[in-house]
């Protein structure tokens, strides 16, 4: 958030000094990656979802039974595996920027290596792990409660490589905010939960929000990591994802088109709730460094 | 209520800020801690607050130990260096807060925080955002906020550090009226001799993590009870010397001094202020030649900074104003200087084995 700002400004100064023909070239090369790489093949999934009519699209996603329940998954698992990395990087956030331990920084390290690692292996550890020829899966299958190829290793692999978008999010911006006006608030005599919620949580709130709708579209589109645990089970562990996928290997292409347009609203709503928190984030650090000015 | 401070010591890693350091707070009264930066004042005032543990050490309202109390509980009024106001919160609730998080009825509450926006003179600010006040209407809101709960004590921590000089001014004088109306216990730490001489009825003086000298604002600055406290108050000039029967010779000035009346010379150290300094156009037996470097007329006193060549001083003196008129100095003119009093310092003796 800090950071467009600050592009933009760049950006500015830039363009003023630049001669004319640069200008052109880097806009026009900016312009045609933009086209070629995401606007056609987006609009390219709306034409072909909707190349029949708003009402084959619809009996697409509906009379699917299938394609029924991958929506179904999707819009389940994705804001619980939202709900646990919330909760995580909550905890992490405040562990790591309140309290100085032995391990700190290994612990942060660990925090980035959802995203540096490939879902695919992330997805296949899980396997390896909570699988029948793992060490816990024989176990967990006993006691009815199997991971892999059933919704619970979904969430796991979901979770796992959402992990770092909330912590990530809120440790710089917990870092920046200091400790003084929790200690205010507790000379004042606040408690430790009326810290948290009067204090902290309203402070934080902005941030954590743009943290959740991050992790949120991650969520819903992750792949390859679900792809390996999934077992690809229609009408059982199959995510909107992996949906848009096997249609696809079995011709389908209307079906597969009409799954593939759903997610991209969900990333375009996604995207558009970003823009209108990026703005008012904006106008609420303006608010802030005015006053750490005085 | 008094406070009471037994041997507390602190250490961060390898830093002592605090070493064994014991100090009483009379009931209503306003005391300074008052050291340079790194001294340990702030660390005292946050373990008087409970915002800081001792590692050993207690603390002490009145005859109650309260090293174990948590800071919530302890009833204090803390103001902080940058104010910590919840910038989310109007000047209104940031001043509530207190009364909100123990749950005081909402009319009571209400009334109490406009009497205190009212005391603070910030009424018709109440729904303003901290970002929308002057550092010195922040300062003021911190304060309220600190007082809302009534609390036994107020501790400040450098309360004025970040305001230009004339509001700091306005402030101080402000503060100490209300201390005087409101009789609340007050300890505030700052790193301006000034501010502490103006406003205490005690001044701490500290240095790396122990405390120099407790005493009154005239004490502390009449005598100095080492030579950091000298050099801490303000502008100073050294001279090195002896001490010897009840005099103290230092190159050409020779003064009495009482407390040493042994026959065998010592070394020691004299701090003179430059306005203790006197000049003159004649030369005496106990003066010194010096030759004027500079003479800045703009101020309260004259500052002139003089060469001694004899000995390779640079002294700074100051003079009333109308002395100086008197004087008519130039730069470049030789005059005659010797001190009309000193503070002598004979470090620990070494003895040999």
């Amino acid at each position: 958030m800090h950071l467009s700002a600050r592009q933009t400004r760049i950006a500015g100064r830039h363009v003023a000094n630049e001669p004319l023909w640069l200008r052109i070239l880097l806009i026009g090369i900016s312009g045609i990656v933009v086209t070629v790489l995401i606007i056609v093949p987006l609009v390219y999934v709306f034409v072909q979802a909707f190349g029949n009519g708003p009402a084959a699209w619809w009996a697409q996603l509906v009379k699917d039974r299938d394609t029924q329940h991958s929506i179904f998954l999707t819009v389940v698992l994705a804001p619980v595996a939202v709900l646990l990395n919330t909760i995580f990087g909550l905890a992490a956030a405040w562990t790591l920027t309140k309290f100085r331990f032995r391990g700190r920084v290994l612990l942060l390290t660990l925090l980035d290596l959802p995203f540096a690692v490939s879902p695919v292996v992330a997805g296949l550890c899980i396997l390896l792990v909570y699988g029948m020829q793992g060490f816990l899966g024989p176990t967990l299958r006993e006691w009815g409660m199997p991971v892999v190829f059933s919704w619970p290793g979904l969430l796991m692999a979901t979770t796992f490589v959402t992990m770092p978008f909330v912590a990530r999010e809120l440790i710089p911006l917990m870092e920046s905010l200091g400790s003084d006006e929790e200690l205010a608030a507790v000379s004042l005599g606040a408690s430790r939960w009326q810290l948290f919620w009067r204090i902290t949580l309203p402070n934080i709130k902005w941030g954590l929000l743009f943290g959740i709708i991050q992790c949120h579209a991650r969520a819903i589109g992750e792949f390859g990591a679900v792809k390996v645990v999934s077992g690809g089970i229609g009408g059982q562990t199959d995510t909107m994802p992996l949906r848009v996928e096997k249609l696809f290997q079995e011709y389908n292409n209307p079906g597969s088109y009409a799954v593939a347009s759903v997610l991209t609203l969900m990333a375009l709503a996604t995207l558009a709730a970003r823009i209108l928190l990026e703005r008012w984030t904006e106008y609420q650090l303006a608010a802030m460094s005015e006053e750490k000015e005085g | 209520m008094s406070i009471s401070i037994q041997n507390v010591s602190r250490r961060f890693g390898n830093f002592q800020a605090l070493s064994d350091v014991s100090l009483n707070v009379p009931s209503g009264s306003l005391t300074a801690l008052l050291g340079p930066s790194g001294s340990g004042k702030t660390t005292l005032l946050r373990i008087i607050a409970g915002l800081e543990t001792p590692d050993t050490g207690t603390v002490l309202f009145q005859e109650e130990d309260v090293t174990e109390k948590a800071a919530r509980d302890r009833e204090v009024g803390f103001v902080f260096q940058h104010y910590a106001l919840f910038r989310h919160m109007t000047v209104f609730e940031n001043v509530a807060f207190g009364l909100r998080v123990r749950k005081v009825a909402k009319d009571i509450a209400n009334a109490r925080v406009k009497e205190l926006l009212s005391l603070v003179r910030l009424e018709g600010l109440g729904n303003r955002f901290p970002s929308e006040l002057s550092g010195g209407q922040r300062q003021r809101v911190a304060l309220a906020r600190a007082l809302a709960m009534r609390p036994q004590m107020l501790l400040l921590d450098e309360p004025f550090g970040a305001l230009d000089a004339k509001v700091r001014q306005e402030l101080r004088t402000w503060l100490r009226k209300l201390h005087e109306e409101m009789h609340v216990t007050t300890v505030f730490v700052t790193h301006d001799q000034e501010e502490a001489f103006e406003m205490a009825d005690q001044v701490v003086v500290m240095n790396h993590g122990k405390i120099e000298q407790i005493g009154t604002p005239q004490d502390v600055f009449d005598h100095p009870a080492t030579p950091f406290v000298m050099d801490f108050l303000g502008n100073v000039n050294v001279f090195h010397g002896r001490v010897k029967a009840g005099r103290v010779e230092l190159g050409p000035f020779s003064l009495a001094y009482d407390a040493y009346t042994h026959e065998e010379p010592r070394n020691a150290t004299a701090y003179v202020r430059p306005h203790e300094l006197e000049i003159d156009r004649v030369a005496t037996a106990t003066s010194l030649a010096a030759r004027v470097l500079q003479v800045n007329p703009a101020g309260a006193v004259v500052k002139v900074r003089v060469f001694a060549e004899e000995y390779g001083v640079e002294l700074n003196i100051d003079l009333i104003r109308d002395r100086a008129a008197v004087l008519r100095l130039q730069s470049g003119d030789t005059v005659y200087v010797h001190p009309k009093t000193a503070r002598v310092f004979m470090p620990e003796p070494e003895y040999a084995i």
